[in-house]
């Protein structure tokens, strides 16, 4: 490790001790001191690895570039022909990377907006793309119905339908409650309690059931759909699909979104039951409206169009949440970087556009007044 | 070539999967400087050996010590340092998708010890330049390259720390015949310059001929012989035999006594 300079050749410099990645730092700190021409001998050094030789070659380029020589004395054969292989491969200096840009000018900028805009405009144009091929295919399946894969369909509507049924009639049961609980307290104001009941039956069967309940299967199902989807993409099985004759939207993309269309609505129903059950049982014990005063009110009040209303929106919701899901999966690249991105991004577009068309299916319903 | 030492020593090592006992009281020495292939039948865990020895997989019983550390004992920091000392090459190289070669073969020096990052940049070029990648392929990312690059960015990863030892699983598998006997030849390079170690598994025979200077067979769950390729050609069992003798093994033998 000690650099020394011996007495007798001033522009020799001894090199002692393990010559190592662990000891680079240090070595190089004397080798970058020493003279660019100076002879390096390696007769005291025990060892010496790939870093170290590097070290020893970048002495000599740097010597062969000021148009000097720096010799190596004292290597074993063994260290020779590290060296020579060390130095046969060194990559050019010019050919390392430069630093990449922190700065952004205007233009950068500006040139940034424009790709996002036109990357934006194309994946629209892509998803579209992508829902015709779906609607396509659906159309050939409904012809020739012996192709459909029941099995699958199934198996997806258990995943993303059966699996689902405690996590939405629980939101369903606490949405229950907390309308129950903050209506109570505004009605009471006015001694309206009993319009509680009201309040939460339209609120829930109208709006807020089916609305969460998309959102939640959007996140459970969107996902997942992107990441077996996706995940299959990477291990090519996608491609080994098409070249098998088979085709990827009717194997996978067909089943999943039907399975969400048949059991959407369904789910939508649980969660509103589960509803009205916590609401009930929050006015009950918090308001003194008795299971029987609820149901008379409920079914003197509040007609079966609010459910029907609600429950219309549940299939539009199934096709963007599992449309949205299937076309991210088919996005994933060849990396586990783009499954992430696409699997979260999945996420993220489903609920939007669930929350976006629930906006518009409101609009609309308040419009015709129904 | 041998000084007599084991680097690698292997005891009475039993792996079971549920009630498929894969390795039976297996024993093996690796010694310093050899090249060792290690070879058998599909489903005698010559994987699960490679991935026993580097910690990957816990046998059921028996004893793995490595560099003079019991790798199955040893405490988390003693283990590290072992780490340090060894580099293994997965099938189709392992990178990590997310990042560029470059940056995969700097990993290693990255996450062990405190070089700047110009440093380790150029190490990592260095290497890259070492297993025969094209400059420009450092600034590509895995998806983007051929199974052959792949593999050498893998062997270039596996050789960041200067290991002593380097464990190759299939190295030639999916290479077309000039990709592998150009890897056969980077191998014996690297293995002659760097004083390394080499642990090999493969199907490949022209491999070892060409790499190996002694080899193992694995068998009913022990190393059925182990020695060096003329060794192999006169072993009576008859899987041996067959394998060391058949048409693929004669064609590699008049290959490698051609070279």
């Amino acid at each position: 490790m000690a650099t020394e300079a011996t007495d007798h050749a001033p522009r020799a410099i001894a090199l002692a001790g393990p010559i190592t990645l662990a000891s680079l730092p240090d070595t190089r700190t004397r080798l970058d001191a020493a003279p660019r021409g100076a002879v390096l001998d390696l007769s005291a050094v025990t060892a010496l690895d790939t870093a170290g030789a590097w070290l020893v070659a970048r002495h000599r380029e740097n010597a062969r570039d000021n148009g000097q020589t720096a010799t190596v004395t004292g290597a074993s054969a063994a260290q020779t022909l590290l060296l020579e292989t060390v130095e046969a491969a060194m990559p050019p200096a010019q050919g390392r990377p430069s630093p990449r840009r922190l700065h952004h000018s205007a233009t950068d900028l500006l040139a940034e907006l424009g790709t996002a805009v036109s990357s934006l405009a194309g994946g629209f144009a892509n998803a579209f793309g992508f829902l015709g091929l779906v609607v396509m295919r659906l159309a050939w399946t409904v012809l020739r119905p012996s192709r459909f894969r029941v099995t699958a369909l199934v198996h997806h509507m258990h995943q993303a339908g059966l699996n689902a049924v405690p996590i939405v009639a629980l939101m369903g049961f606490l949405i229950g409650i907390v309308l129950a609980f903050q209506g109570a307290s505004q009605l009471r104001q006015f001694g309206a309690e009993v319009f509680v009941v009201d309040l939460i039956a339209i609120s829930i069967l109208r709006e807020l059931g089916i609305l969460l309940t998309a959102i939640i299967v959007a996140g459970r199902s969107a996902s997942a759909f992107t990441a077996s989807i996706g995940a299959m993409k990477m291990r090519e099985e996608i491609d080994a699909m098409r070249v098998l004759g088979l085709d990827p939207i009717e194997l996978l993309v067909l089943p999943r979104v039907l399975a969400l269309v048949i059991l959407l609505p369904v789910l939508g129903f649980i969660a509103n039951m589960a509803g009205l059950i916590g609401g009930g049982l929050m006015a009950w014990t918090q308001l003194g409206i008795s299971p029987g005063m609820f149901r008379t009110q409920l079914l003197s009040n509040t007609d079966v169009s609010h459910l029907l209303i609600g429950l219309s929106r549940a299939p539009v919701f199934a096709v963007i949440i599992g449309l949205v899901g299937c076309h991210q999966g088919m996005q994933v690249e060849g990396n586990s970087e783009s499954l992430g991105y696409q699997t979260s991004r999945s996420v993220v577009v489903a609920i939007f556009l669930v929350i976006v068309v629930d906006a518009l299916f409101s609009i609309f319903f308040a419009t015709w007044g129904i | 070539m041998m000084t007599g030492e084991p680097v690698i020593s292997v005891r009475d090592l039993t792996t079971r999967f549920g009630a498929t006992v894969v390795h039976d009281g297996l024993n093996l020495d690796v010694f310093r400087g050899e090249v060792l292939g290690v070879v058998g039948g599909s489903g005698t865990g010559k994987s699960v050996l490679l991935r026993s020895i580097v910690g990957l997989k816990r046998p059921s019983a028996g004893q793995i010590t490595v560099l003079g550390t019991d790798v199955l004992t040893a405490d988390p920091a003693r283990l590290h340092a072992v780490q340090n000392r060894w580099g293994v090459m997965f099938q189709d190289g392992a990178l990590f998708s997310s990042l560029t070669v470059r940056e995969n073969v700097a990993a290693p020096m990255r996450e062990r010890l405190g070089i700047d990052a110009q440093t380790r940049t150029a190490l990592a070029d260095l290497r890259i330049a070492m297993v025969g990648l094209p400059a420009t392929a450092g600034g590509l990312y895995p998806s983007e390259l051929s199974g052959g690059m792949r593999k050498r960015a893998g062997l270039a990863r596996a050789l960041a720390l200067d290991p002593e030892i380097v464990f190759l699983d299939e190295p030639t598998a999916g290479l077309d015949p000039i990709g592998a006997s150009e890897f056969d030849a980077l191998i014996i390079a690297l293995q002659r310059a760097l004083g390394l170690t080499v642990f090999l598994v493969t199907h490949d025979l022209d491999t070892l001929h060409a790499t190996c200077d002694r080899i193992a067979v694995l068998a009913g769950g022990k190393v059925l012989v182990a020695g060096t390729m003329a060794e192999m050609l006169h072993v009576e069992d008859p899987w041996v035999h067959a394998y060391f003798n058949g048409p693929r093994a004669h064609a590699a033998q008049t290959a490698a006594g051609a070279i």
